[in-house]
């Protein structure tokens, strides 16, 4: 009985997704975006260590306090990084005098002796603030853009770091035939749909200065700020990569232990006499 | 109940005796899990992945339970607070990553627990009982899971909660209704969120209770064996302590480092990068999809596609969904082979292996976006699925012509490693 009513519930099934499968398909309009669209291209980084592996390796400090001048002189303008405080940036080797004074740079808001809403300088304990304080005002100064938060970009998107200097470096005026774009978009392959609307940020080369004498091409600039947003995506990856290596270690040989008590043990059951 | 050859407890001394007179908890440890507990001398490496589900559990509920110390169950800070244990709190990256690879982790231990027992015929008599809970916890773990994914309020766990929640919207009449009810308003919300913490809090130790269940109906018949057949005597068995505790520890420990691979080095290997974006109940991701563990189902909701004797597709791909786990409860009449492993059955074999690949390619086709030849793909698929459990098993079982089974376990094992020698198990380890 259960058998028969199996059958015809299997048949049911069977016949209704065959059927389903059999239905002629609209013809969908190839999508010319997801044709130009391009995975991120590859590149090594310190903090992969050794064969981009990500097994070993640390932050490069130089690079990622570049990274964050980067930022600071060109990203900052319309993106905010909200997740990371001040003083974080120890992470990057800044000491407390240097971080107590980036602070000093920025304005957040405060209330003041009267009650009134007001604002103070920043201080270590701070968030970097928002750069605009809703998305609506967002909007209205960028032509109709919201520019994201970059605190989690590069985990917020597949192979984050790769994407986001692919992208920086990814712009291109050679709009492929056929494809529209419109006159307030820019065309980067990278973007999920070709069309972006933040303009080409690193422009040219010397934009920003540095004091350490790295080459000032808009490809280090990208790599640098990549590094810099990996850093600030997962602050913890340095300590997570070194426990890891400590912990696997620890189960090798807590493993291999167990595997020749467990040889030791069956001794005397396994092995044909 | 256990067999007549079974070790008897013995507390050697004054304080143990006191206790075993007033509570036998040491006994009871000592008949389930130590050497009181005769087990199949022939179990391989699959039939530890029971202890490492169990274990997979635990380490979910301990992680979990310091999780909900740090996070905020209200939908504007809700993906903040966990930023925030990533960020501020000492370690919370760590036991974070473990959660969230840790659920993957358990799915991944409990499918090929569940694997084990399909090709082993672990379902059949007299351990129907034992089956059918374990198709309890699996669905269990799959309403936690869920509501777990919600919880981080990113933008796949909002979509996710939407989607799944709309499966019920299906139903004729009652569904919007339905789907109001579950998640206390029209679409998620703070109220959602929190009814889902709760619940996630609770379900895992329902899992725990029904773990219990399933682990007392195990001890009742003992466990199968890659031959399938009963054990017979003493010969056939070795004491679980410290036979198996020695041969789970070992693989304990490997699972261990391939978990902490995972977790150290590519923790967010399993997820979706979408849900680092936070909830935006504006923004549809262009390809919402769950996580990895529901693809297979997810393939058969999606792959009815026509409205059929007058019912809806979509309300079709709910049934059908659902009607691919709960199928699984008939199982052990469906197959009535009295043979149970695969190793003897040269039809089912096949049978099962062509299984494994399907639900292995449905759960592909879930993963990808819900365009041809994906869809096809999953039609197929998913019919495939329906026939084998409902319309093939039932009749190769029938008709199939099994090999002839050893005599015994000990006589099987005496095979697998040569003539003599080892003919009765020294089961007497040192008192």
């Amino acid at each position: 009985m259960i058998r028969l009513g199996a059958l015809a519930v299997g048949l049911l099934f069977v016949l209704n997704v065959l059927w389903g499968a059999v239905q002629p398909r609209e013809d969908v309009a190839p999508d010319m975006a997801k044709e130009l669209h391009k995975y991120p291209r590859q590149i090594e980084w310190a903090h992969n260590g050794p064969g981009n592996l990500g097994i070993f390796g640390t932050f490069d400090r130089g690079q990622l306090q570049r990274g964050f001048q980067v930022y600071k002189e060109v990203c900052s303008a319309c993106h905010s990084i909200n997740r990371v405080a001040f003083r974080d940036l120890g992470d990057l080797g800044f000491n407390e005098a240097q971080i107590k004074a980036i602070a000093a740079e920025y304005e957040v808001a405060a209330i003041d002796a009267n009650g009134e809403p007001t604002t103070r300088k920043a201080t270590p304990a701070d968030k970097f603030p928002l750069v605009y304080a809703n998305e609506a005002a967002a909007r209205a100064a960028q032509n109709g853009a919201n520019p994201p938060d970059l605190s989690l970009m590069t985990k917020a998107r597949k192979d984050g770091t790769n994407y986001v200097y692919s992208l920086l470096t990814g712009y291109s005026d050679d709009v492929p035939k056929g494809w529209v774009k419109p006159d307030t978009l820019y065309y980067n392959p990278y973007f999920h749909s070709v069309n972006i609307a933040m303009p080409p940020p690193l422009a040219a080369d010397g934009q920003v200065t540095y004091a350490d004498g790295a080459p000032a091409t808009t490809d280090q600039y990208a790599k640098d700020v990549s590094a810099f947003l990996t850093w600030t995506a997962e602050p913890k990856l340095e300590n997570r990569k070194e426990t890891g290596v400590a912990a696997i270690l620890f189960l090798i040989i807590m493993t291999g232990l167990g595997y020749l008590s467990y040889r030791k043990v069956w001794a005397d059951i396994k092995k044909p006499a | 109940m256990s067999f007549p050859w079974a070790k008897q407890y013995q507390p050697t001394s004054e304080v143990g005796k006191w206790m075993d007179q007033r509570l036998p908890l040491p006994r009871f440890i000592f008949n389930a899990l130590g050497p009181g507990y005769p087990t199949p001398r022939n179990l391989n490496a699959f039939y530890n992945f029971g202890v490492l589900a169990g274990v997979a559990l635990v380490i979910q509920i301990i992680t979990g339970v310091v999780l909900a110390m740090h996070f905020a169950a209200d939908t504007r800070v809700a993906f903040d607070s966990v930023e925030h244990i990533m960020r501020d709190v000492n370690g919370g990256w760590m036991i974070r990553y473990m959660h969230a690879v840790g659920a993957s982790f358990f799915f991944g231990v409990v499918y090929i627990h569940i694997f084990r027992g399909l090709y082993y015929g672990s379902y059949k008599p007299p351990r129907e009982m034992i089956w059918m809970l374990g198709l309890v916890i699996f669905l269990l773990m799959m309403a936690t899971a869920f509501m777990g994914y919600v919880l981080v309020w990113g933008q796949m766990s909002f979509w996710g909660a939407q989607v799944i929640t709309g499966l019920f919207s299906a139903l004729p009449i009652v569904g919007t209704s339905i789907q109001t009810w579950l998640l206390g308003g029209f679409s998620p919300d703070n109220a959602t969120l929190n009814r889902f913490f709760s619940l996630h809090y609770l379900l895992p130790f329902v899992i725990f209770g029904v773990i219990v269940l399933h682990v007392w109906a195990l001890h009742i018949p003992g466990s199968n064996n890659p031959t399938g057949i009963d054990v017979k005597s003493e010969a056939d068995t070795v004491p679980f302590h410290p036979y198996y505790t020695a041969k789970d520890f070992v693989g304990l420990g490997i699972y261990l480092i391939v978990f902490a691979a995972f977790v150290f080095f590519i923790p967010n290997s399993l997820g979706e990068p979408d849900n680092y974006i936070p909830a935006n109940p504006l923004s549809t991701p262009a390809h919402i999809v769950p996580e990895w563990y529901f693809w297979p189902f997810y393939a058969i909701l999606r792959a009815f596609t026509t409205d059929f004797l007058g019912v809806p597709a979509k309300l079709w791909g709910v049934i059908a969904m659902f009607a691919s786990i709960l199928l699984l409860f008939l199982l052990p009449w469906l197959d009535t082979s009295p043979v149970r492993s695969n190793n003897y059955r040269p039809l089912s074999r096949i049978l099962f292996w062509v299984f494994v690949v399907v639900a292995l390619a449905l759960g592909v086709c879930g993963g990808a976006p819900a365009e041809e030849p994906w869809v096809r793909l999953s039609q197929v698929l998913t019919a495939y699925y329906f026939a084998h459990f409902l319309i093939i098993l039932p009749i190769v079982s029938k008709l199939e012509k099994t090999k002839a089974l050893p005599g015994s376990i000990s006589e099987a094992v005496l095979a697998k490693y040569g003539k003599g020698g080892g003919a009765a198990p020294v089961a007497q380890p040192a008192e």
